[in-house]
């Protein structure tokens, strides 16, 4: 059997120098990672609210203070580690590295704020005994949907890893673009999956915190 | 490592910083927004969909200014955001229905 000559099936490596839609091959990937990652998502908000309008005894267990208030206040970290992370690449393309090193460490420290507050208030609600498994909530004298801390650590759990991740990408491009290893393209890449991280949190906030913040206004 | 990797590929100004404070700004005027609704406790159907209303516009901005969808060639929008519409459209045709059947089902036996 003669061999497959691969080029002339396939044609020649691709060797660069055409980015599809003017936009360079890294960030074109990042992108579409980001619109699968969507997807992940996006089914597991589904999922959540699915279990929930299928429920009977779904517990509403969040007070404005200080839960509400916490989560807010993650939600204005994320969004200001956003506008640093914006000006960090607008400062990489101006070729102003220690400008744009400084931005995208500012950016890091916004995440792992974030991430740490978060740790905390998960533990809180550990310590009130609501786990992935179960709750001691009631609603209407039964028993609140043990699903209810299943959604909640599997959906905030599932974002706190992205953020995580995204510390640890941030740290490596900060290092890689202050030592002239990576160039603005990378910080602009970096940044794409940053504020999506930051865009999924915008769903995450509204859907598990504020349609859960307690009906019953304590008098 | 080659020199064509060290050099950015393409330089453009999207964007000025005075444009990202507003976007920033009125990220964070919805997120007040959304914090009030849940102070207002308002039915849960209305809340729905206000939230989701206003988180899609959120996320609107994020996309066209913070990560420059706005400043890019509209074929890179194209290939991304309708599959993704597409994708969530059908999820919501198969699932949703469901739920509201077993809601149904609840009532009925109650």
């Amino acid at each position: 059997m003669a061999e497959l000559d691969i080029d002339a099936v396939a044609g020649p490596d691709w060797g660069g120098g055409v980015a599809p839609f003017t936009a360079n091959t890294k960030k074109l990937g990042m992108w579409l990672f980001l619109l699968s990652d969507s997807l992940t998502f996006s089914t597991a908000i589904l999922a959540y609210a699915y279990v929930r309008l299928a429920s009977s005894s779904w517990p509403r267990p969040f007070e404005i203070y200080p839960a509400i208030a916490n989560a807010t206040f993650l939600t204005i970290i994320l969004l200001s580690s956003s506008l640093t992370m914006v000006l960090a690449v607008a400062a990489a393309h101006r070729d102003e590295v220690r400008k744009a090193v400084m931005y995208i460490i500012l950016t890091a420290i916004g995440g792992a704020a974030f991430v740490i507050l978060h740790l905390g208030e998960w533990f809180r609600l550990f310590a009130e005994g609501v786990t992935p498994w179960s709750n001691q909530f009631t609603v209407n004298g039964q028993p609140g949907d043990p699903l209810f801390g299943g959604t909640f650590f599997g959906l905030t759990g599932l974002h706190m890893l992205h953020v995580s991740i995204g510390v640890i990408y941030l740290c490596i491009i900060a290092y890689g673009f202050g030592r002239r290893k990576f160039n603005a393209d990378h910080v602009e890449v970096s940044g794409l999956y940053w504020h999506f991280v930051d865009l999924v949190w915008m769903f995450i906030f509204p859907m598990v915190y504020l349609m859960s913040v307690n009906l019953n206004v304590k008098s | 490592m080659s020199t064509h990797e060290i050099a950015a590929t393409t330089h453009h100004e999207v964007g000025t910083k005075k444009l990202f404070m507003w976007v920033w700004f009125w990220l964070l005027v919805l997120t007040g927004i959304e914090v009030l609704l849940a102070y207002l406790r308002l039915e849960p159907h209305v809340m729905l969909i206000l939230l989701v209303g206003l988180s899609l516009i959120k996320s609107a901005l994020i996309v066209a200014y913070f990560m420059h969808m706005r400043f890019e060639k509209i074929g890179l929008f194209l290939i991304i955001v309708p599959s993704l519409v597409f994708c969530l459209v059908m999820i919501l045709i198969f699932v949703f229905p469901d739920s509201v059947r077993i809601v149904n089902m609840q009532t009925i036996h109650m």
